[in-house]
């Protein structure tokens, strides 16, 4: 049965200049195996690819556990110049949690 | 004598952070210094043209009410004040406070750290990181700042300086800078650099740690957000910490809240690149303590890097924003008819044109295929352009809605405003010459 990742997971978005950064932590450090299984770098870029233009890299912390996206031309040039309503993607931490695992 | 501990408070996280946490912390926190994070990164640009137009002008405009509320409790706990609310001019800044200070009657001695503005330095040929095109693409450069790290602040904090002000300093260097001083770190012990870079990075953004940008009802529950209380961190002399905040306030420092600031804005989790040390968070450690304590250690370090950021502010042009709701039966159709009048009446003259639905698509570009429309819609209309004349008329547009429009339109809002874009360059350690001075001795002295 498919979940929504906000159901299992907890989510931070932050930027530097056109690049939206997205930490994702599960609830229950027990679900990480799962999220480093379905949240891949290519499922991200498939979900929010309306968003991010560039490359999506990720980097797995276990120590934490936590996974973290770093998603390049995602913010139409950055905070300083984009025309959106959330410049910073501040609210893109809740898009990444709408994705279906 | 080298200090086994020391406590650092994160008095304000960015430039309109709230007062009375700072106040707070410097009256009950019993800390040795409260540090005061207040230049984003288009602030400095801003704050260079407000220096051109006067030159006693140029930092912080809250620079006066912070301080006004902070001296007196600074003073009389002996806490030291670190802050980058000298902006564009950190002389200036430092001279407001020492002139405050004497009002007050309070004997503090105000430090300035410079050299961050390295305007003098910057060629229009030089590389812009983000695009790997020539500043001079961008636009005409209003300012350049070199971002300084802790070693620049060193001096001031010899001099014994009760209040230190800088302009550009990275963040989290604002926070390891005491830690470099009380605790006689070698500038190049990597291990110990990171380590306190580490928890510099989770008290930049002050709130931000302490429940702020993390409370989510049912799901992520934080009390009393409404009296949110700010950081501190306990650190030993060997970068280990524990992050924690005055009993009373409100917020909550916990293992997730910490995890979540760890990470923030950081693009490279193995190796956050700062003036002092590359840090590597793989092996950071993080275990709650306490109620609202949670230990952190275990980052390890390289090599700063050769070259300091610089951030290049840039006239991007103008910027014009129009706003207008729709409620209630066919909502969304109505607010997409206007959109499409203001796409036939604009979009020729100004491409950049962006129309947003606020309650639909505006925050996520998409609704995820979310099945109801909404009861209400708020259309956004926002373009970039060369001319305030072309700007302006993005916001008649949509008032021109009002009478001339969709039916039920109102709750109408237009904006006008000039941008100023960042881009980054690099610059070698060499070319950026930092000095400190104490304010009312006017010693100038190289502090490197």
């Amino acid at each position: 049965m498919k979940r929504k990742l906000a159901n299992l997971a907890h989510c931070r978005a932050g930027d530097k200049g056109d690049t939206l950064i997205l930490s994702l932590f599960p609830f229950r450090d027990e679900d990480f195996p799962t999220l480093v299984e379905k949240v891949t770098a290519d499922a991200v870029k498939a979900h929010l690819g309306h968003v991010v233009k560039g490359a999506v890299l990720r980097y797995e912390l276990p120590n934490l556990p936590a996974l973290q996206f770093v998603c390049e031309r995602a913010l139409e040039t950055g905070v300083t110049t984009s025309l959106a309503l959330d410049p910073h993607g501040k609210t893109m931490s809740y898009a990444l949690l709408e994705m279906e695992i | 004598m080298a200090r086994r501990q020391i406590r650092i408070g994160a008095g304000a996280g960015f430039q309109g952070d709230r007062l009375e946490p700072a106040v707070v912390l410097a009256a009950q926190g019993e800390l040795d210094y409260l540090v005061l994070e207040c230049l984003a990164e288009r602030t400095v640009a801003t704050a260079q043209r407000e220096r051109l137009r006067d030159p006693s002008a140029g930092y912080d405009p809250l620079l006066e009410t912070r301080m006004e509320a902070l001296l007196p409790i600074v003073a009389r706990n002996r806490v030291r004040l670190i802050t980058n609310m000298g902006a564009a001019n950190p002389r200036a800044a430092g001279r407001k406070v020492a002139e405050i200070a004497r009002r007050l009657g309070l004997r503090l001695r105000v430090a300035v750290v410079t050299g961050d503005d390295v305007a003098a330095r910057i060629r229009p040929d030089m590389t812009a990181l983000e695009s790997g095109r020539p500043l001079a693409d961008y636009g005409e450069i209003v300012s350049a700042n070199a971002y300084l790290g802790a070693d620049a602040l060193q001096g001031a904090l010899a001099r014994a300086a009760d209040v230190v002000v800088t302009g550009r300093v990275a963040d989290a260097s604002l926070f390891l800078a005491p830690m470099v001083f009380e605790f006689g770190w070698r500038l190049d012990d990597w291990d110990r650099l990171a380590r306190g870079t580490v928890i510099g990075h989770l008290l930049e953004c002050a709130g931000q740690v302490t429940g702020g940008y993390f409370a989510d009802p049912g799901v992520k529950d934080v009390p009393d957000l409404a009296h949110l209380g700010f950081p501190f961190a306990d650190v030993d002399a060997d970068g280990f910490g524990v992050i924690a905040k005055v009993a009373g306030t409100g917020g909550a420092v916990t293992a997730r809240t910490v995890k979540e600031q760890l990470l923030y804005e950081v693009t490279d989790p193995t190796g956050y690149v700062t003036p002092d040390v590359v840090a590597d968070f793989r092996s950071v450690r993080i275990a709650e303590v306490g109620k609202d304590r949670v230990a952190v250690g275990g980052a390890t370090g390289r090599a700063r890097p050769e070259t300091l950021k610089v951030s290049v502010g840039y006239h991007a042009g103008w910027v014009g924003e129009g706003e207008m709701s729709y409620a209630g039966a066919n909502a969304r159709a109505r607010a997409a008819l206007a959109a499409e009048v203001l796409q036939e009446r604009l979009g020729a003259d100004i491409p950049s044109l962006r129309i947003d639905l606020i309650g639909i698509d505006a925050a996520h570009h998409t609704s995820f295929g979310y099945p109801h429309d909404p009861y209400e819609v708020r259309l956004r209309v926002a373009g970039r352009t060369e001319t305030r004349e072309h700007a302006e008329r993005i916001g008649w547009e949509v008032e021109a809605l009002a009478t001339n429009g969709p039916a039920g339109g109102g709750g109408f809002w237009r904006h006008v405003g000039d941008r100023i874009g960042i881009v980054s360059t690099l610059l070698p350690r060499t070319e950026v010459l930092t000095a400190a001075a104490s304010v009312e001795a006017r010693r100038e002295a190289k502090a490197r």
